[in-house]
């Protein structure tokens, strides 16, 4: 277990490693002169220089890679180049919106998804699998900005239940800002909840076929009762992976939803600061999420090799 | 005999078909004919709502939406056919190379191109995408390297998956007794073994490939304007949504058709070709242990 533990770690940090230099590479590519961007129209170039060396822009790119690597060790990420604040007080207050919208779509879409593929799964063939297998590929196929499209036209223009844009503060406290996020969750959640109860009844389907479901039905178990007390927790196992996945998609997948909404998350931060060439913020949050994806893949890992041994086995070998 | 195929198929598969080749046909027909031009401006007939004349309306310059939709259609197909296409090519020799070296004794080709796999799996695609096209420009060229790059691990992953399965088989042994080269095996048995997968996988991605098209055209970094695109024409409905709202309901329904048509053509290809895969379709599991081992 050590060892395969070891090995993991040791594959993550390489992968955190080569993503690092690629961020940065794709990032010195950028055309543009992220100093000029900041004195606007004025051409002092004196002026531009001292703010190019206050930077750290006239470093050798080894340098300012290994600044950057260094810094982001002990949390310091740089300074924003539009917002003159540290980047990690940027995105520790972005993410006061993009995690908690997150992780209610998370929520919305798991609610949604499980029953509806336990029920598919264990009705298999009836209308009411057809009915709700049916409506759940035209979930996968409606792009989220379009649905959240249809919802502000419907919720807010039309019935005016929700207000359409803008997010209210943690200062409103709690239940106005879950109204505030509850469309954009919804938009979020509803393709993620389609592709989930897919997984989640061939998941039930598969695991309704074992050995253990047939013995627990001979000891004498209804089909219902051996599904709930032995089939769900291990059809759980390939719906958490998707989970997992879901969960660092939504973090930068917002991107889009969180401009409808002009809601000041960390997908519509970064979406600016490319669009402003604010390439420290860029770089930084980058990171970030390829750090949030290898970690959840980690933790996956180790879950598989926890819930079955031969995989800890192969992980030694 | 591809006829009797067609009849025996799931109904589902059916309506994907006809879709899709809907869809293919309106867009070949865009080249040499749509119902107006999709570059006229005419101000006098902006904001006509669905009905005879424009059946889907017009927008707020006057153009045919349906026109535009042809048009725009053309363009996601195009996009999402090369990016995907790229990811093919690469992807494919990638994962069959990979295999190769794996099942006769090497590993360090295949570990290396393993982890590069899950390199570019852990990078958030639309975000790295959006980056692509913001730092080479926009435009149809860059959306589709954009969209192809995260499309080679897919089928890396997927041909070096079923391949490693086919490398234990006895006629394969027999191949490489008779001293043919991995290259040559792998061209020669191991590709048409696992087309059947690749053809479906392809099907699935193509249509993942139009979302993203859209959500690139959304942002402006797509297919540019005056070229009409599916993405573009609900970024600019959204402010016109009150009174027009047709200008938003067709490009999306258009959006969703398509990828409907694609997905349920997938599904069905998938029990058409291979009835095994439909049993083992939660290949989460699987695709874990393949990782790990």
């Amino acid at each position: 277990m050590i060892s395969f533990l070891l090995k993991r770690l040791f594959s993550l940090i390489l992968t955190l490693f080569v993503a690092t230099i690629i961020i940065f590479i794709l990032i010195e590519v950028v055309p543009g002169d992220p100093a000029a961007f900041m004195m606007g129209l004025s051409t002092n170039t004196d002026a531009a220089d001292a703010l190019r060396a206050e930077l750290g822009l006239n470093l050798s790119a080894w340098d300012r890679y290994f600044n950057w690597i260094s810094g982001m060790l002990v949390g310091d990420f740089g300074i924003s180049y539009t917002y003159r604040i540290p980047v990690s007080e940027l995105v520790l207050d972005r993410l006061t919106v993009s995690l908690p919208l997150t992780i209610y779509a998370l929520i919305l879409s798991t609610i949604i998804a499980i029953p509806v593929g336990v029920i598919s799964a264990s009705k298999r063939g009836s209308f009411s699998d057809t009915f709700l297998m049916g409506t759940a590929q035209i979930g996968v196929a409606i792009p989220n900005f379009w649905f959240a499209i249809l919802l502000v036209l419907l919720f807010s223009t039309t019935l005016q239940w929700f207000s359409a844009v803008g997010f209210v503060g943690w200062e409103a406290g709690f239940f106005p800002v879950l109204k505030s996020l509850t469309l954009p969750a919804i938009s979020l959640a509803l393709p993620q909840a389609a592709i989930l109860s897919r997984v989640m009844r061939s998941s039930v389907l598969e695991v309704m076929d074992e050995d253990y479901i047939r013995t627990a039905r001979a000891k004498g178990l209804t089909k219902r009762q051996a599904l709930i007390r032995h089939g769900l927790r291990n059809a759980m196992i390939p719906v958490l992976t998707i989970l997992g996945l879901q969960f660092s998609f939504l973090l930068a997948g917002g991107i889009i939803i969180e401009s409808i909404f002009s809601l000041p998350g960390l997908g519509r931060l970064v979406f600016q600061a490319i669009a402003q060439r604010d390439l420290i913020v860029v770089k930084s949050i980058v990171t970030l999420l390829v750090l949030a994806v290898v970690m959840i893949t980690f933790l996956v890992d180790l879950a598989y090799a926890w819930v079955d041994p031969r995989l800890r086995e192969r992980g030694e070998r | 005999m591809i006829i009797q195929l067609f009849k025996k198929s799931p109904l589902s598969f059916k309506i994907g078909f006809f879709i899709s080749i809907a869809y293919v046909i309106a867009a070949l027909l865009s080249f040499i004919w749509t119902p107006y031009d999709v570059m006229a401006i005419n101000l006098e007939k902006r904001f006509i709502a669905p009905g005879i004349g424009h059946i889907f309306g017009t927008d707020h310059f006057g153009r045919d939406i349906l026109s535009m939709i042809m048009v725009g259609a053309r363009n996601a197909i195009a996009v999402s056919l090369v990016a995907v296409g790229i990811g093919m090519i690469i992807g494919v020799p990638l994962g069959l190379w990979s295999a190769a070296t794996r099942s006769t004794g090497g590993r360090v080709i295949d570990e290396i191109l393993m982890r590069g796999n899950d390199l570019v799996f852990a990078f958030p695609s639309l975000l790295m995408a959006i980056m692509i096209t913001a730092v080479f420009g926009p435009g149809a060229m860059n959306a589709i390297i954009a969209i192809g790059i995260f499309n080679i691990p897919v089928f890396a992953r997927m041909s070096r998956g079923g391949a490693l399965g086919l490398w234990e088989k006895e006629y394969i042994m027999a191949a490489r007794v008779a001293g043919k080269g991995k290259a040559k095996i792998s061209y020669e048995h191991i590709l048409p073994n696992i087309m059947n997968l690749l053809i479906v996988q392809a099907t699935i991605q193509f249509s993942i490939a139009i979302i993203a098209e859209a959500s690139l055209s959304y942002v402006g970094l797509g297919t540019q304007p005056p070229n009409p695109s599916l993405g573009r024409m609900l970024f600019e409905a959204q402010t016109m949504i009150f009174f027009a709202p047709w200008l938003a309901l067709v490009p999306g329904l258009a959006i969703v058709m398509l990828v409907l048509g694609l997905n349920l053509m997938g599904d069905g290809l998938r029990d058409i070709l291979d009835p095994k895969l439909r049993r083992k379709e939660p290949d989460g599991v699987e695709a874990k242990q393949n990782v790990s081992s």
